[in-house]
């Protein structure tokens, strides 16, 4: 017999870790009275989040999820309750998935987008609370990233179209914004944005 | 290894049988090039002759018409390769039908050929995976050269009418291709009851070594080289022979042919009792394919759980030893789930929460008992993880 070949797991330790001993479930039957909660993705993609967060003196005191997902989905929404509990409501709200990936070793590339979901959520229960307590909200709008440089397209100004329903297809997108319409370097980029936001929010 | 290991993924690959590894082995001495004329080569040319009339004898085909390849992927690609050539010389007949639900060496091909600018058409399955004989009649006409139905579905494990669809494709002067590679060892398959003018297998589905298997031309049906470059498999397939690997395709033909209606039963009898007992055991499921054992290739047992997702089942069966497969698009590295089971109607949720649990010769009852212990807590926790309604 040959030397034996050893296999890795599919994901790093943490992620097993976190797949195997989820942190912050939010168990059936628990008496948790969630502040806010945010529920992003559908059972059609695969993947669907719902978090739940305590808030107190503007930190989140505590967090519980649910996940429809696959096991990245799973550690990275285990993770990111862990990091999330004890943050300031603008803290919790800059929160990004490259942060989480990187508490979880990495994740391969084509896992990455299992990893976003957990922040959406995450920032869709701070609006709910801030909304339900009729607090302002000064973070809406602050995460945006440029896409289209020419036209000043962010990701978030194609995530808010896509969650409305406005906008379903490239062309749509482009009749709505401009994007894409003077250099063109960006449509590359503009299509994967397009792509993971119809991919969570639903066709 | 201390691992307690369940291999429950034999549509996807089997384990070699210690039979065909020993037969083998036993032959180590056969390494001359089989197209040598001395005496070392022409000893491997014998070998590699005897194997090529187990595999005739296996699918009940003329010796000749046996044509050993890398495996069902080359053999598949080899000819629609021959029909695409025959496109670009200018025939008539240029249009291609499969069934939407083919493996994909075969589906990723045509995809590929329809990007080029060649006329292919999918034609559309029932609810349990069924090519619709009257969609595939509707599809015709006399502009078809071939037909290419998969004889058993490696996802849902439904059997096809390859024998209809043949004689379909054959009165509009069509040729009929059946990509026979999961069907092999598990049902009997004769290209002449079928009436198939090619048909493609690999090894490694019936216990036989990677990287070998064989398409069936049928005695003056189109035949052009896919790799060119020498004369062997009277200049269609270039490339020098893989002596053992032949012989262990040879070897594992031979058991499939002997064992082939016990093998039959002591797979579907393993399959219903996992099944009953999954039905009995864990609330809320849905068997994809036919329940039919005329329908039913006898391994294959595709379920879903609804409320649960299919990676995250995948990876905590691993967990305990249990190997399996799903039609979950994270499994898949794409966002979209199985396209055969969504070819078949199902649910998207459903095909995202499905998984195949194969059965092979190496199986037993034990395993069955151990899914049945292990399983029902993992889907109870899967779904306790899951959005539930509130």
């Amino acid at each position: 017999m040959a030397e034996s070949f050893m296999a890795q797991w599919v994901y790093t330790d943490t992620v097993k870790d976190h797949f195997i001993n989820p942190r912050n479930l939010w168990k059936e039957g628990e008496d948790f009275k969630a502040d806010g909660v945010g529920e992003v993705g559908s059972l059609a993609c695969g993947d669907q989040m719902r978090v739940g967060i305590k808030v107190k003196d503007g930190r989140i005191s505590d967090l519980r999820w649910l996940t429809y997902g696959c096991a990245s989905a799973i550690a990275s929404t285990s993770m990111m309750s862990e990091m999330a509990i004890g943050m300031t409501l603008e803290e919790a709200y800059h929160l990004t998935p490259s942060m989480i990936t990187d508490a979880l070793g990495g994740l391969p590339e084509h896992k990455f987008h299992c990893s976003v979901l957990g922040d959406k959520a995450l920032r869709a229960a701070i609006d709910d609370y801030l909304e339900k307590n009729n607090l302002p909200n000064p973070y809406k709008g602050t995460t945006a990233k440029i896409i289209c440089e020419c036209k000043g397209v962010t990701d978030q100004m194609i995530e808010e179209l896509v969650k409305n329903g406005k906008v379903s297809t490239f062309d749509e997108l482009q009749k709505e914004t401009g994007c894409c319409t003077a250099c063109g370097k960006c449509r590359d980029r503009i299509l994967e944005e397009l792509n993971e936001c119809l991919h969570i929010y639903g066709k | 290894m201390d691992r307690k290991t369940v291999y429950l993924d034999n549509n996807g690959t089997t384990r070699m049988a210690d039979e065909v590894a020993a037969f083998m082995h036993a032959n180590d001495d056969l390494y001359g090039n089989a197209s040598s004329m001395h005496t070392l080569g022409r000893q491997a040319a014998a070998g590699i002759e005897w194997a090529r009339g187990e595999v005739a004898e296996l699918i009940d085909a003329d010796k000749g018409d046996i044509y050993f390849t890398s495996g069902a992927s080359e053999s598949n690609n080899t000819v629609l390769n021959i029909f695409r050539d025959r496109a670009d010389d200018g025939d008539k007949r240029s249009r291609i039908i499969i069934s939407s639900v083919e493996h994909p060496a075969t589906i990723e091909t045509v995809k590929y050929l329809k990007k080029k600018g060649y006329s292919i058409d999918l034609c559309p399955v029932d609810e349990i995976g069924r090519l619709r004989l009257d969609e595939l009649e509707r599809l015709m006409g006399d502009d078809v050269s071939l037909v290419s139905v998969m004889t058993g579905n490696n996802e849902s494990g439904t059997i096809q009418p390859v024998k209809e669809a043949a004689e379909i494709a054959h009165r509009y002067g069509a040729y009929f291709h059946t990509d026979a590679t999961q069907a092999i060892g598990k049902i009997p398959v004769s290209v002449k009851d079928i009436g198939a003018d090619y048909l493609s297998l690999s090894a490694h589905k019936f216990y036989g070594p990677k990287g070998i298997g064989v398409l069936y031309a049928k005695h003056g049906v189109p035949l052009s080289p896919f790799v060119h470059g020498g004369h062997q498999e009277k200049g269609v397939r270039a490339g020098t022979y893989s002596n053992q690997a032949i012989l262990g395709l040879g070897k594992a033909a031979e058991l499939a042919r002997l064992g082939l209606a016990e093998e039959h039963d002591r797979l579907w009898a393993m399959r219903e009792a996992l099944r009953k007992g999954i039905e009995e055991r864990i609330p809320d499921v849905v068997v994809n394919g036919s329940n039919d054992e005329a329908l039913c290739l006898p391994g294959t047992l595709n379920i879903s759980f609804p409320s649960a997702e299919g990676e995250s089942i995948l990876l905590y069966l691993d967990l305990e030893g249990i190997e399996v497969s799903t039609g979950s698009a994270c499994a898949t590295g794409s966002l979209e789930p199985s396209y055969v089971l969504l070819a078949a109607g199902l649910d998207v949720e459903l095909a995202h929460g499905s998984i195949r649990f194969s059965f092979g010769r190496y199986n037993t009852m034990d395993d069955v008992d151990y899914v049945l212990e292990k399983l029902p807590p993992i889907i109870e926790r899967v779904r306790a993880m899951s959005t539930r309604k509130v």
